[in-house]
């Protein structure tokens, strides 16, 4: 009896869309938990501001802390220009940790267990700190390569050095997304599937003694909760220092 | 997680995508990017055009009416404050006028005793006087006459002593001399 710790990140079509050339279009499991996803989040915020009290309920409470914690993010990170982006970083840190959440609960499918899909938020972050940049500073964001007070003879390195961390922040900011959420997940189901062989392979005594890995998925089950929270956080964090970037590119 | 997979241990997926690992099998990726720039851009709509200006409303309400609570406070203290400056400079005043007043009245009052003593003075010294004078007049008179019964006593007395009337100048004479002791 055999567990795979790799099935539940299967992209399952559960139905055709489109064909554009050789390509298949099709709504999947990953698409049905990102809508899911959309639908909670603005469920979460528009329910839960519905009475709009001057003393808050606990969900619009939970509304208004979610509104407020990433409101001070992008004002203390990319100041108070920044707020320009409020949405976008809300919209971002939001929705990833809401399928970072989903995907904790059994059965599901977690969307940001695929790199595809970090790495078009990533990308999306960096074009827009690019595009942004250019539109406001004009070539002058380029300063942002060039470092006040560099001895002459090392800023070529410097500019080097500045450049190359420049076009691989999309690379770190949705590995490390991607890579938390995969590895957590694998780990759950390896721990989840000891469980299932010890009892298979030795009646009642393995799964008595099965207590010790579902009490490590219960420690696990936290730390990935925190996880998930913090990921979102980092994801969100780092848009705002990268568009800090973006708006003040003078370091 | 996912359910137990009991054909084998190879990974053959129940999925249309046999093989690779799933987060890598990039025949996935168009589905994918497709519905995650639906979800995104969808997401993003709402957020931006209705949930956050929501959100941003109701806190700013809130803002706004503490703020104009605590002016209204502030605005109400001063007026208190006024209020107790204006009492306080009330209270002083007509405690400064309830003190002119009863100087003044204590004034008007002693001189118009002092004027009262001066006149009744006046009059009890007229009076005195008139008595002094009458007391004197009397005096006088009551001298006069005691000469005139002393004369008449010491010739009686003489009289009946030595049978024979003094002369009427012996007796005055020597009751002059005697009053004059």
């Amino acid at each position: 009896m055999a567990v795979d710790p790799i099935e539940q990140f299967q992209i399952h079509n559960l139905f055709s869309i489109a064909t554009i050339g050789h390509t298949d279009i099709a709504f999947t499991n990953s698409a049905a938990f990102m809508l899911a996803a959309v639908a909670v989040i603005t469920a979460f915020l528009v329910i839960g501001t519905a009475k709009r009290a001057l003393v808050p309920s606990r969900l619009q409470s939970a509304a208004e802390i979610a509104y407020e914690f990433v409101a001070t993010t992008v004002r203390s990170t990319a100041g108070s220009e920044g707020m320009r982006f409020f949405p976008f970083v809300f919209t971002l840190f939001m929705f990833i940790l809401t399928v970072n959440f989903i995907g904790l609960i059994p059965y599901t499918f977690t969307v940001t267990s695929h790199i595809i899909v970090t790495a078009a938020l990533a990308v999306t972050v960096f074009l827009t700190v690019l595009l942004y940049g250019l539109y406001r500073h004009g070539l002058h964001f380029f300063n942002l390569f060039v470092p006040k007070g560099v001895p002459i003879y090392i800023l070529p390195l410097i500019v080097f050095i500045e450049i190359l961390s420049f076009i691989s922040r999309p690379i770190s900011h949705s590995v490390r997304l991607f890579a938390n959420m995969l590895a957590g997940h694998i780990t759950l189901q390896v721990f989840a599937s000891f469980i299932i062989l010890m009892g298979g392979a030795m009646g009642a005594i393995g799964w008595a003694g099965g207590v010790l890995p579902f009490a490590m998925i219960v420690i696990l089950i936290a730390l990935e909760t925190l996880v998930a929270f913090l990921q979102a956080y980092v994801f969100a964090i780092l848009t705002c220092i990268y568009l800090n970037d973006a708006i003040h590119p003078g370091h | 997680m996912a359910e137990p997979h009991t054909t084998s241990t190879e990974h053959v997926p129940a999925g249309e995508h046999k093989g690779a690992f799933p987060p890598f099998q990039s025949q996935t990726f168009a589905s994918q990017l497709v519905w995650l720039v639906i979800a995104f851009v969808l997401l993003y709509a709402l957020m931006a055009k209705w949930a956050l200006p929501r959100v941003g409303r109701i806190i700013e309400s809130r803002q706004k009416r503490i703020a104009d609570d605590l002016a209204d406070a502030e605005r109400l203290k001063v007026q208190s404050d006024e209020a107790v400056a204006a009492y306080e400079k009330a209270l002083a005043d007509a405690r400064a006028r309830a003190q002119a007043i009863a100087n003044e009245t204590r004034e008007q009052q002693q001189a118009a005793a002092d004027a009262t003593r001066k006149t009744l003075e006046g009059e009890l010294n007229v009076k005195l006087a008139e008595a002094e004078k009458s007391i004197a007049a009397t005096k006088q008179a009551a001298m006069a006459n005691v000469r005139a019964i002393a004369e008449d006593a010491a010739r009686a007395i003489i009289k009946r002593l030595i049978g024979s009337a003094p002369s009427d100048k012996a007796v005055a004479e020597a009751v002059a001399d005697v009053l004059k002791r």
